[in-house]
């Protein structure tokens, strides 16, 4: 069935779109955008008040599927993902076994065809494994269906190997994603190294373990000419070697997630292991930092690194529970909350972040509203008061910080190929 | 949260005083024949230790019999610990059979205060991580204050391998809320430069000379060879440049005294010499343990 959505505050930075006007969606595509569409039989969704975008991309999440379905699958990660507004994912090949070639691959591409509510696009390990020695069917695993390639959740230690990894991702144009940690400096370590690690006794993670990946690893992109992104960047030095780098005219991008703009590791609950993921909070600078580079264009998206774990796991000694948090259902609410509420971006910058920044990274040729493009729209408003309940969650795991916590704005609506996936209830 | 005694951090000048005068109230019983007394009559109290410890435990123990509480000490090893129950399951079946208060320590930092949370059951912590170990810090007030009229303008160095030592931290805050002045030294790599941040008051050196020239207390912490995740620095050399010897103490002032949580090891963080020094009070510090812990004990049951 058609869908008109009515009298919302269109924002299409693709199309350098900023009016009230409504979008028909017809046969899973963009129809149109202009005032009073209308089309038969179609659904009508009142959107006056609200803005409506290009459907959000999370670049960056862990659905647990194979492998770890008592955290998370396809299904349920998936129906997080639109609840929080997003109409696409891509998932980080930390699955068991890991998606290091292409039969993992395509079992992600089919679950989520079959299973999934929102769009899901795999990306696939650097090395097999993702031991950090040897490489992945990358060539392969591109054919099967994935965007891009990382060993996410550990860094790719070996220089070398990354070398290589960035001269074959350059050969199928596909970018490299690295989840900077250098892990002799950070080994051991539970939160970020200064006054509170101290204070708490906790063992810490300095900063300089991003700092001194990110530095060598542009160094390779330079050597190597690769597409280069940083996953999750969390330092004030890390963003500024980005941000050197990109004026240097090298294809580098990163991104910068929720929890590291909105919380630093002065906020944590003593010994609450919601706090807990890698990179950790960072100190107050360096969330400053992570604000100015998304404000200031070198931080190209907002990626949740959602990351389910069962409460079993996380119901145990601080130094003994995984690290991550998810993540979904809060990012657009944060974002409106920290970002674009203060006055620290635009609501346009906040819609890049979420659409045209992360799909200039994957290529996906999603997030805009240009006609003929897949029918993916997200709805949200910037004054809905809402109390997150993660026992509500649509995610299988609990583990979030934000729990509790009283918003204004958020998702309303996700559309997935011209279809509904969700609708505030 | 249940009342319970989770850091010194969280105590106030009041409370901290209050124990320490209790404490004082019981010193005399420690010597008497008949050591005992019925306050706690009927009451149970569980020592589960998950980290090695003679003097704690056996503390806490004679401390509770001695106040007429009934007590039962678990170790990890032999426990359903080795079967791989995790502590909130343990912890959740110790709550079940109602002791009126759980004395614990843990060689994680915080893992009495993540059980605090999820238990009804009363928490002592006795020692967590790197992080608190508060039942120390006020024996050690208790043992100064035998010789001192007042912590207040006390010169106070603490030496050794601050970075890793709960016994540094509960120092710290609790003399920090005295108003003395508070000297941490070490070799820098266990002397993070935000120590300086944990209390007001705090100043760091990496010279033992400077540390205790003028000083009124040299508390000596062990070498915790357990905790040293990698080598922080040459064993070989720490006696040298950070171990206490007799010619140090003439630095201090003339009647200054030397503390150690112990178990001492003579040689390494200090010298044989001064650990059998007249001015050394080891051996009181662990008779005000008790007193000290039975104050506590009474505070948080009674």
């Amino acid at each position: 069935m058609p869908i008109v959505i009515k009298n919302g505050r269109v924002i299409d930075p693709a199309s350098n779109t900023d009016r009230v006007a409504d979008v028909l969606i017809v046969d899973g595509r963009i129809a149109g955008v202009a005032p009073n569409l209308s089309s038969p039989r179609a659904e009508i969704f009142d959107a006056a008040g609200m803005i409506v975008a290009p459907g959000f991309i999370d670049m960056h999440v862990h659905l647990r599927e194979p492998g770890f379905e008592h955290a998370e699958t396809i299904e349920s990660g998936s129906r997080a993902a639109a609840a929080g507004g997003f109409t696409s994912v891509c998932c980080m090949p930390n699955t068991k076994p890991v998606n290091d070639s292409p039969t993992v691959t395509s079992y992600i591409v089919e679950r989520g065809r079959s299973q999934a509510v929102v769009n899901v696009f795999p990306i696939g390990a650097i090395t097999k494994g993702s031991a950090g020695e040897e490489l992945a069917a990358i060539g392969a695993m591109k054919a099967a269906g994935a965007v891009a390639i990382s060993d996410d959740g550990l860094p790719v230690m070996n220089a070398r190997v990354m070398r290589r990894a960035m001269e074959f991702a350059r050969s199928y144009d596909l970018p490299v994603i690295q989840h900077c940690e250098d892990l002799n400096l950070s080994a051991g370590g539970d939160m970020q190294e200064g006054a509170q690690s101290v204070r708490w006794g906790l063992r810490g993670i300095p900063a300089a373990s991003e700092d001194a990946m990110v530095a060598r690893d542009l160094l390779l992109a330079e050597l190597t000419g690769a597409r280069y992104h940083v996953a999750h960047i969390s330092t004030r030095h890390a963003v500024a070697m980005v941000n050197h780098a990109r004026h240097h005219g090298l294809a580098v991008t990163c991104e910068a997630t929720p929890h590291h703009f909105a919380l630093a590791d002065q906020d944590m609950a003593p010994y609450d292991s919601n706090y807990k993921m890698k990179p950790p909070l960072r100190s107050a600078s360096d969330r400053a930092a992570v604000v100015e580079g998304l404000a200031a264009g070198v931080i190209s998206a907002i990626a949740t690194d959602h990351a389910p774990h069962p409460g079993s796991e996380k119901m145990q000694e601080f130094e003994r529970c995984p690290f991550g948090i998810i993540g979904l259902e809060t990012a657009l609410a944060l974002a409106l909350e920290e970002l674009v509420l203060p006055g620290k971006i635009t609501l346009n910058r906040m819609v890049e972040l979420f659409t045209t920044g992360p799909d200039a990274v994957l290529r996906l040729g999603r997030g805009t509203l240009a006609p003929g493009a897949p029918g993916d729209v997200t709805v949200f408003s910037t004054d809905l008061s809402w109390t997150y309940d993660v026992n509500q969650s649509f995610s299988r795991s609990r583990n979030s910080p934000f729990h509790g916590r009283t918003f204004r704005g958020g998702p309303v609506a996700a559309v997935v190929n011209g279809q509904f996936a969700w609708k505030r209830g | 949260m249940p009342a319970g005694l989770l850091g010194i951090e969280e105590l106030d000048r009041a409370e901290i005083e209050a124990i320490l005068a209790r404490a004082k109230d019981f010193q005399p019983i420690q010597s008497q024949t008949v050591k005992k007394l019925d306050t706690l009559r009927g009451k149970m109290i569980v020592n589960l230790f998950y980290e090695a410890s003679t003097r704690t435990r056996t503390s806490f123990e004679i401390a509770a019999k001695r106040l007429g509480a009934d007590a039962v000490s678990i170790t990890a090893s032999g426990s359903s610990v080795s079967k791989g129950e995790s502590l909130v399951d343990t912890l959740n079946t110790l709550a079940a059979m109602r002791p009126d208060a759980i004395v614990m320590r843990h060689s994680a930092s915080g893992a009495p205060h993540f059980l605090a949370r999820h238990l009804p059951t009363p928490i002592i912590n006795a020692g967590d991580g790197t992080h608190e170990h508060p039942t120390q810090a006020l024996l050690d007030a208790r043992t100064i204050l035998d010789r001192r009229p007042t912590l207040e303008g006390l010169r106070v160095a603490i030496i050794g391998d601050i970075a890793h030592s709960r016994v540094a931290r509960s120092n710290v805050h609790l003399l920090s809320k005295f108003g003395v002045e508070i000297v941490l030294c070490g070799p820098a790599s266990l002397l993070p430069v935000e120590l300086g941040q944990l209390a007001p008051g705090v100043r760091l050196t990496t010279d033992i000379r400077q540390a205790i020239r003028d000083s009124d207390v040299i508390m000596m912490l062990r070498v915790q060879l357990e905790r040293q995740h990698e080598a922080s620095f040459p064993a070989s050399e720490y006696f040298r440049f950070y171990g206490l010897q007799l010619k140090h103490l003439d630095l201090a002032k003339p009647d200054a005294i030397v503390m150690h949580p112990g178990p001492i090891n003579r040689g390494r963080e200090l010298s044989s010499e001064v650990a059998d020094f007249q001015r050394s009070v080891i051996l009181n510090q662990v008779e005000n343990g008790i007193a000290v812990r039975m104050a506590v004990l009474e505070k948080v049951i009674g």
